[in-house]
């Protein structure tokens, strides 16, 4: 009786440990960049998120001191029209890639708190579905650039 | 002794001449990789204010190769980005580039003055002009080469979006429409393309 009990408690509390591990915690961020733009107009945001966990991890959005709006975004483009559309999460699936690259997922980044240079680097911090955050230093590139430049 | 033409040789002389004339607005025919819309699109003309806020038309581009692109200044993903690709085509082609202009049209004038077209073609590409004017001659524009872009219903901040046609319109140096790009097209047949018209015509 007593060991039975004792294997419940001690299987309770490794099954806890093991959920215990946030999403945050599963996630890898990479190539993490966002566009310089004139004036202040909207610019994106774009990273590569790793997830090494057996489980599915959502991205919900991100927030940033530099920024008063941070909106995770997706532009499509069917028929030939370029769209954009607020998205509700990026799933990046067990021990898989989940990408936010120019002219698909991305972070509109929205009213900065004071004036970004190229060159600069911008704390974001990501939201997981659980809550939990992953902060991520996101490299500021000139308007022209294609992608993370490395 | 006074030289009478017969008539039906004077009508030849005229119709050789019609032909010939004819011939000559005809474009030569090149090897482009991407879609071949020569003589299918009417040739360069508007009535716009360039980002120097200089009234300009179509004719002003004549003797430049053009790509012609219609966007807005607001537009944080898609329009940056192939700015950001025509920049490196611009840069792929060398000095034959600056025989080139990018034009970037607005279709969001109301937001897009010349002053901030202006900072926002320079921060892509020196070859590159932001066009801007009255919404109904940009709409003619737009019309003319079967473009389209809708204004989105204002967001909770009172930012909007426009959804707009993704296809680049290239122009050879007359002012006719001879290639049509997607973004889905590879960046190497752009080049290749513009290469041709730029090459053409304009022995170095
Ligand atoms: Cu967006």
């Amino acid at each position: 009786m007593k060991t039975q009990a004792l294997l419940f408690l001690v299987t309770g509390l490794l099954l806890t440990g093991a959920t215990h591990a946030t999403e945050a915690e599963h996630i890898r961020a990479s190539h993490a960049w966002l566009r310089v733009l004139p004036g202040d107009l909207p610019a994106g945001a774009y990273v590569t998120l790793e997830n090494s966990g057996d489980q599915p991890v959502t991205l919900k959005g991100a927030s940033s001191d530099a920024y008063a709006n941070v909106m995770l975004h997706q532009s499509s483009n069917e028929g030939g029209m370029s769209r954009m559309a607020m998205v509700d999460s990026v799933v990046v699936p067990s021990h898989g890639t989940a990408t936010l690259a120019p002219a698909g997922y991305h972070l509109m980044l929205m009213k900065s708190t004071h004036p970004i240079k190229p060159g600069d680097t911008v704390r974001m911090n990501l939201k997981f579905a659980d809550g939990s955050t992953l902060a991520t230093n996101f490299v500021a590139r000139p308007a022209n650039a294609v992608d993370a430049g490395n | 002794m006074k030289l009478r033409l017969p008539n039906c040789l004077v009508l030849l002389l005229l119709l050789i001449t019609l032909v010939t004339l004819a011939g000559c607005h005809r474009e030569e025919k090149l090897p482009f990789r991407l879609t071949d819309v020569s003589g299918h699109m009417p040739e360069l003309d508007f009535k716009l204010t360039d980002d120097h806020g200089k009234p300009v038309t179509g004719a002003d581009y004549r003797g430049k190769v053009v790509v012609l692109y219609f966007g807005y200044t607001h537009c944080p993903d898609v329009c940056p980005l192939t700015m950001a690709q025509l920049h490196v085509v611009m840069q792929r082609l060398g000095p034959l580039a600056d025989k080139a202009r990018i034009l970037f049209v607005s279709v969001d004038p109301t937001r897009d003055t010349p002053p901030v077209m202006h900072a926002y073609v320079n921060a892509f590409d020196p070859r590159a002009v932001g066009l801007t004017g009255d919404p109904r001659d940009i709409e003619a524009l737009s019309k003319r080469y079967r473009s389209a872009y809708t204004r989105e219903p204002d967001g909770k901040d009172g930012n909007y979006e426009v959804s707009h046609s993704s296809a680049m319109y290239v122009f050879d140096s007359k002012g006719a429409a001879r290639v049509l790009a997607t973004p889905a097209d590879s960046q190497d047949d752009l080049v290749h393309d513009l290469h041709l018209l730029l090459d053409n015509g304009n022995p170095t």
